[in-house]
């Protein structure tokens, strides 16, 4: 779409007239972009907005990574394509962490590695909580 | 002072693993970056939950060339991450926000919080050891009391500086949703927390209980259309904050009108034209970030592709619009699809209100000189960060013809995010977070 754009706009926005050429220059890639996304995703409503959608975001507040195709669920103003960390209860929650410890620090030790998950883990078999020790990279 | 000349930023300082991303574990993303109120220390937080305080060196006269810089002056833990056992989900210990309490004796205190809880730390030096003790040894041991025959007194010896962090309050359970902001009221007693749909007002000793000063949760949530993005207390009225919304509005709230500020003072919203309303125009007009300038009578507020000025006399529009990354409007529908769109830009004023910073994509951030009305894009790399050469203004190509030294829309990697900057209080330094690096530049010229 061969638009006369500058590269970089001018910090100045003040003058009224300016404002019109310069939304109006706006509306055409922002539809184009728009009719690209219906075109991939039919499905998609007609507003991102909504309350279901909000309401999953206030239950997850970080965006997260989809594990399923976009078009099956589309997203909400904010981004509800996160994917909810829900667990059973705080047993299979530990379960999870130390299975993630496990593929994250492999210096764990091979022992406990076979142990998570195989089987039903004694208190001395499951592998430390994360240390709060590890000092970030920031600090030298 | 003004900003002179904004491409004569060098100087850079560097912090964090220089490695890939592979080497780059998740924990090591910096969350947020912010100065104390004189400058000398600025803290940063990350994914981790750590705390990192790095001090600016005292100007040495022997030393000229040594410009202040900032060296590490104290690490912590400030959050570990946590389960709800109410709703089986994990509450991460993302260091969401820091803001620093004005000092008052020789103590620096912070606030930190993650999701759910907010914390008050108080950062303090120790240089001096009582060596002597009556009643136990050099090492700690407690002595035979049979065994002293003569008192002594103990005398203070000099030791290595050790700078310890202490929690001195955690104001806990007061949020249902995930924070967002704190901010310090100019009374220096207390500080708003707000989430997606709430803002709590406490007290700074008082933790066992907040008071609700806005709820925007609607009766039924069928009817939720909007979220609370950011909020800050007015620097200098004390009865004063605003809060930003995902649909690009401010509301102003004056704590004296009603206990409860659910109906605001002052409503900022630039109007739209219906005509140019597409799919993504209120996804990309959710404000993600609101800051006072230091007058106090003006606000910037950071959307997707700008940053807006408002003077807090006028309601009606913003009085300045400062384009960010233009060039992304066509690109909307991959950022979309990539989750780019969703991403929280912060933005800062300089000491004097006389420039503004916010970050881009591909570790580019632009700086912006209300005055001269001139932008520049910079970028933070460790390549173009070389020790005395100024910083080269970057420039980002459309279409048509790519001029050298010009880097396309489509060769921008969206992964280099700079989400979080900050800048001294008073003078010409600036932070700024790339990813899991801090940069740290300073102005060329005195």
């Amino acid at each position: 779409m061969s638009q006369k754009q500058e590269e970089e706009n001018p910090a100045e926005e003040t003058g009224e007239e300016k404002q019109d050429t310069q939304e109006k220059e706006g509306l055409l890639p922002e539809r184009a972009e728009e009719a690209k996304l219906k075109a991939k995703y039919p499905s998609l409503g007609q507003k991102p907005g909504g309350s279901d959608f909000l309401m999953k975001r206030l239950q997850k507040g970080v965006w997260g990574i989809v594990s399923y195709p976009l078009s099956l669920e589309p997203k909400g103003v904010l981004g509800m394509k996160s994917v909810e960390q829900k667990y059973f209860d705080s047993g299979d929650y530990n379960m999870a962490k130390a299975k993630m410890k496990n593929k994250q620090l492999p210096s764990a030790g091979p022992d406990k590695n076979l142990v998570t998950g195989d089987h039903i883990p004694t208190p001395q078999d499951l592998p430390q909580r994360k240390s709060s020790l590890v000092t970030s990279k920031l600090a030298g | 002072g003004r900003v002179k000349e904004m491409n004569t930023y060098a100087w850079p300082t560097v912090f964090g693993g220089a490695g890939g991303e592979s080497e780059r574990t998740r924990a090591d993303i910096i969350s947020t970056v912010e100065f104390n109120y004189s400058g000398d220390l600025l803290a940063t937080g990350d994914k981790g939950g750590r705390v990192v305080i790095f001090q600016r060196e005292q100007e040495n006269k022997s030393r000229p060339h040594s410009r202040g810089e900032y060296n590490v002056y104290s690490t912590f833990q400030s959050h570990e991450p946590e389960f709800d056992y109410l709703k089986s989900l994990e509450i991460e210990e993302k260091i969401n926000k820091i803001r620093w309490l004005p000092q008052q004796n020789a103590a620096h205190f912070l606030l930190s919080t993650n999701d759910k809880t907010i914390k008050l730390w108080k950062i303090s030096e120790r240089d001096k050891r009582a060596e002597g003790y009556n009643l136990k040894d050099e090492d700690g041991r407690l002595r035979d009391p049979f065994r002293i025959t003569a008192l002594r007194v103990p005398i203070l010896k000099p030791m290595d500086l050790m700078v310890e962090a202490s929690p001195r309050r955690i104001f806990a359970n007061a949020h249902t949703y995930h924070i967002n902001s704190i901010s310090v009221n100019s009374d220096h007693e207390t500080y708003l927390s707000a989430d997606d749909l709430r803002i709590n007002l406490w007290h700074l000793e008082i933790t066992d209980r907040s008071f609700n000063i806005v709820d925007i949760k609607p009766a039924n949530m069928e009817e939720l259309t909007e979220v609370i993005t950011a909020a800050e207390f007015h620097p200098h009225q004390c009865n004063v904050f605003v809060y930003s919304s995902s649909k690009g509005t401010i509301r102003l709230c004056d704590m004296r009108s009603s206990a409860l500020c659910d109906r605001h003072s002052k409503f900022f919203e630039e109007p739209e034209d219906p005509s140019s309303r597409s799919f993504f125009s209120e996804i990309i007009s959710s404000i993600s970030d609101v800051k006072f300038s230091h007058s106090g009578r003006y606000m910037m507020t950071r959307d997707y592709l700008s940053v807006k000025v408002w003077d807090l006399n006028m309601e009606s529009r913003p009085v300045e619009t400062h384009q960010v990354h233009e060039y992304l409007r066509s690109k909307l529908c991959s950022l979309y699809e990539n989750d780019c769109i969703f991403d929280k830009f912060e933005c800062c004023w300089n000491g004097s209100d006389s420039a503004i910073m916010t970050g881009s994509y591909n570790n580019f951030f632009r700086m912006f000189d209300r005055d001269t009305r001139r932008d520049v894009t910079l970028e933070a790399s460790r390549e173009s960060s070389k020790p005395r050469a100024s910083l080269k203004p970057r420039k980002v190509c459309t279409g048509g013809k790519r001029k050298k030294d010009e880097i396309s829309v489509d060769s921008l990697d969206f992964n280099k995010k700079i989400l979080h900057t900050a800048w001294h209080p008073a003078d010409n330094v600036i932070a700024v977070a790339a990813t899991n690096n801090l940069y740290i530049f300073q102005d060329k010229i005195n």
